[in-house]
């Protein structure tokens, strides 16, 4: 699987703001710390706004602040934002019957495998990736 | 508020609030499957096999059931969780963890490392559950097909 820029964008950007709901973070602050193009984010960031998984904060120290719910939403609910996340397997001209066969257990495979994409990315919820991830940063730290 | 939450192995007298307990169907199978269960765990006191419950007051509030099961497919020991429930009334208020962590330590104790759990993908509430306590998906999948027609 391989996830549209906008959709990984808006994963980081909302795990970010999610991480501490009473904190603003501008998108340059987002950008920055990973390295992504803040004209790219600039645009996640309006969809994630109309969502209302985040919030626009005007004025002088404005930003963004996460605006949602971080032990209902889901990753997939992010990435939903932007793409559907059905494999794409390009139905052929088939001259004939002979080939529909080959071409429908192919495509059973393949919703197969999304469904199962699906499944995981559903059941985890923003506050349990970042549980995890701070986890992981932890026993990080302790390895050094 | 939380309430004050005790964890002890089940007794025959809890088998009524089990089954009243037991969401994952209501059909009429559901007593007999219990009734094994009990036998198999409770009033046979089965080595490597773990019954607990969730108890406020004197209401019983949820269940765990775990047991080691070995070499299945060539894995090594490990601990299966394969029954868990939490009265509506009380979800969301750390019971279920504390639950598997009781039954985590009483498998770690019976020597083994790794815990595994199987969940129906449409089942978000306990999927997410195990997946917040730390649960991934294993080196194991799960195939199956129907045998009306072979």
């Amino acid at each position: 699987m391989k996830l549209q820029k906008a959709s990984l964008f808006a994963l980081y950007a909302v795990l970010e703001l999610a991480s501490d709901p009473e904190r603003q973070l501008s998108a340059t602050d987002i950008a920055d710390k990973y390295g992504i193009s803040i004209h790219h984010l600039a645009k996640v960031l309006c969809t994630l706004v109309r969502s209302k998984l985040i919030q626009a904060v005007r004025g002088a120290g404005g930003g963004y602040r996460f605006a949602g719910v971080v032990n209902r939403t889901t990753l997939l609910d992010v990435i939903e934002l932007f793409e559907s996340l059905e494999s794409e397997l390009d139905t052929p001209q088939l001259k004939g019957r002979d080939g529909e066969a080959v071409v429908e257990e192919l495509q059973s495979i393949t919703r197969e495998i999304d469904d199962l994409t699906r499944a995981v990315l559903d059941t985890v919820t923003l506050d349990t990736a970042l549980k995890s991830a701070s986890l992981r940063a932890r026993l990080a730290a302790s390895a050094t | 508020m939380t309430p004050e939450v005790t964890i002890r192995n089940a007794l025959m007298s809890d088998f009524d609030t089990i089954l009243n307990l037991d969401f994952a169907g209501a059909t009429t199978d559901r007593p007999a499957y219990w009734r094994g269960i009990f036998d198999r765990f409770v009033s046979t006191g089965r080595t490597g096999g773990f019954f607990l419950v969730a108890e406020t007051g004197a209401e019983v509030i949820g269940f765990i059931i775990g047991e080691v099961r070995a070499w299945e497919f060539g894995s090594p020991p490990c601990g299966w969780v394969f029954a868990l429930g939490v009265s509506p009334n009380f979800r969301e208020l750390g019971i279920g963890q504390r639950m598997l962590k009781e039954i985590s330590l009483r498998l770690k104790q019976a020597g083994v490392t790794t815990l595994r759990t199987m969940v129906d993908r449409e089942d978000k509430l306990t999927l997410s559950f195990f997946r917040s306590q730390g649960l991934r998906t294993g080196r194991y999948i799960e195939l199956e097909k129907p045998i009306d027609v072979i």
